[in-house]
């Protein structure tokens, strides 16, 4: 599936948040977005998955979605979002529960679901009993549970630790490997960017515009070689260059605020 | 090499310093404090310093108490505040809910009812009693009216607030997958609201315990509230402290449910 933003607008009031986002996300891409804090990355990926409506201009999507699918632009939040009040499994099942689905499928997505994220052992278990990561990966099986045709991750991996950010890094990639699941994933972390993405959409600080789209050559399979490390560090560094100067100013302008 | 094999000096223990502000269980501490109080209560008055008349001894309270029992007194006046609580609660409360709830998801709703029910809130309900006896009449309806009304605004804001404060995260969650409203209503907001509408039971339970107490003393032949009028009225200070007794049970029974209730329904938490 491939989605088409076009001529993007956003504010809230007075505040013009994004201004002039055409971007189109390529089908089985990973698109990263980055940009300092506050130039919209969240609103744009709120406004793409169908939860902000934009100000003005377009997203839509096309293309085919994968056999089963219950809710084709999907969700993978920062927070989890997981109910309190609901195992692991329930949490899974709250997204399937107003499909007419037979018992049987409902019962094996969750369980395929649950599985591929190991946390089948404690389906029984509430969130809080669990640690963050395998919080994330409750949200990811639910993500899965309805076969997705494109993924909207919102900064997924800034509320863990590095350890596991590295563990869930893994299972993303395995997981795009296997899927070929079109996604947009907003960062502030240029190395998640860099070992994920395909392509790099640099945001400029608020009102957030399009400043540069990086491609990153280097196969996702193939980053961690030593090979590659000369091209990532080089893509890194322009990166870098790229939102520096708009992240003092982007930091400076919330201080003051 | 280990690290602490190296020489050392002068090497001082390092002091510690991270004592209290530790809270600790002291189990049997309030039993005591309450054996203490009725025995300390029951010397004033078999050493005369205090007259049984202004302040009976325990022992005369509970025997006033256990003379209730015996004649059946006690049972009839407790069924008849009974009654007017939880039918006055239970008025109060549905009401409230409902209210409470559209203002918690209703932009409109929260537009007109925010301002009335900040109006009608701080009126002492119990100066509405004469109303309305004038409106129902002496019998229960004026005190069910009386429980309900003042039940009714704490039940609006607790309700309201609680689902102000479901965070907005799990909502667009839920419409992110396509739930429709009513499941989103069902299976999110009425869970995420539920702690702080429980909360609000137990103030309104408090409340309810509070007007039956003034609505009895106002007009009514049975009931907690006439007993302990009546008593003071006849100068039976043992029977009215009794009366007074049997409303603090009556609270500690009511609190001890609904914490029952909170530990069935959020055990999540």
């Amino acid at each position: 599936m491939r989605l088409i933003i076009k001529d993007l607008c956003h504010r809230y009031d007075d505040l013009v948040v994004l201004e002039g986002i055409d971007l189109t996300v390529r089908e089985g891409e990973v698109l990263a977005v980055i940009g300092p804090s506050g130039c919209g990355k969240s609103t744009l990926l709120g406004i793409a998955g169908g939860i902000v409506a934009p100000t003005s201009g377009t997203v839509e999507v096309a293309g085919d979605t994968p056999d089963g699918c219950l809710n084709p632009v999907t969700f993978i939040f920062q927070d989890f979002a997981l109910l309190p009040w609901r195992s692991v499994e329930d949490n899974v099942a709250l997204v399937l529960e107003h499909h007419p689905l037979p018992a049987a499928e409902r019962r094996e997505r969750i369980e395929a679901g649950l599985r591929r994220m190991g946390l089948w052992d404690f389906r029984k278990a509430l969130p809080k009993q669990l640690s963050g990561g395998m919080r994330q990966r409750v949200g990811i099986a639910r993500a899965l549970a309805v076969r997705p045709a494109m993924l909207l991750l919102d900064e997924p991996l800034s509320a863990l630790d590095a350890q596991t950010r590295e563990l869930l890094m893994e299972d993303f990639l395995a997981l795009w490997q296997r899927e070929r699941t079109t996604a947009l994933y907003v960062t502030h972390n240029l190395d998640e960017a860099l070992r994920l993405a395909d392509r790099v959409v640099v945001l400029s600080r608020r009102p957030g515009r399009l400043r540069e789209i990086v491609t990153i050559e280097e196969p996702r399979d193939q980053r961690l070689q030593p090979s590659a490390q000369a091209h990532l560090a080089e893509v890194r560094d322009r990166l870098w260059h790229l939102i520096r100067a708009e992240a003092q100013l982007a930091d400076r302008e919330i201080a003051n605020a | 090499m280990p690290d602490t094999s190296l020489p050392v000096a002068s090497a001082q223990p390092v002091r510690f310093r991270g004592g209290g502000f530790t809270v600790r269980t002291h189990r049997w501490a309030a039993l005591l404090a309450f054996a203490v109080l009725i025995a300390v209560w029951e010397s004033t008055n078999r050493f005369g310093l205090v007259s049984a008349l202004f302040l009976p001894p325990p022992s005369a309270v509970a025997k006033a108490l256990g003379a209730m029992v015996a004649d059946g007194s006690l049972w009839q006046h407790l069924k008849a505040s009974l009654m007017r609580i939880g039918v006055g609660w239970a008025m109060g409360t549905v009401g409230g809910m409902a209210v409470g709830f559209a203002m918690g998801i209703g932009s409109v709703a929260r537009a007109v009812g925010v301002p009335l029910v900040s109006a009608f809130f701080p009126i002492p309900k119990i100066a509405l009693l004469p109303l309305f006896i004038l409106w129902f009449g002496i019998g229960e309806p004026s005190k069910f009216a009386t429980i309900g009304f003042g039940v009714f605004f704490p039940t609006v804001i607790a309700t309201y607030s609680a689902i102000d404060s479901v965070p907005r995260n799990l909502i667009r969650m839920a419409q992110s997958f396509g739930l429709p409203w009513a499941s989103i209503l069902r299976k999110i907001v009425l869970p995420g609201a539920l702690p702080g509408i429980l909360a609000g039971f137990r103030i309104t339970a408090s409340i309810a315990l509070i007007l039956v107490v003034a609505a009895e003393m106002i007009g009514a032949e049975y009931g907690i509230g006439a007993f302990v009028l009546t008593a003071g009225n006849l100068m039976l200070t043992d029977q009215l402290l009794a009366g007074v007794l049997v409303l603090s049970l009556l609270g500690l029974a009511i609190g001890t449910v609904l914490s029952i209730l909170e530990r069935r329904l959020l055990k999540w938490r």
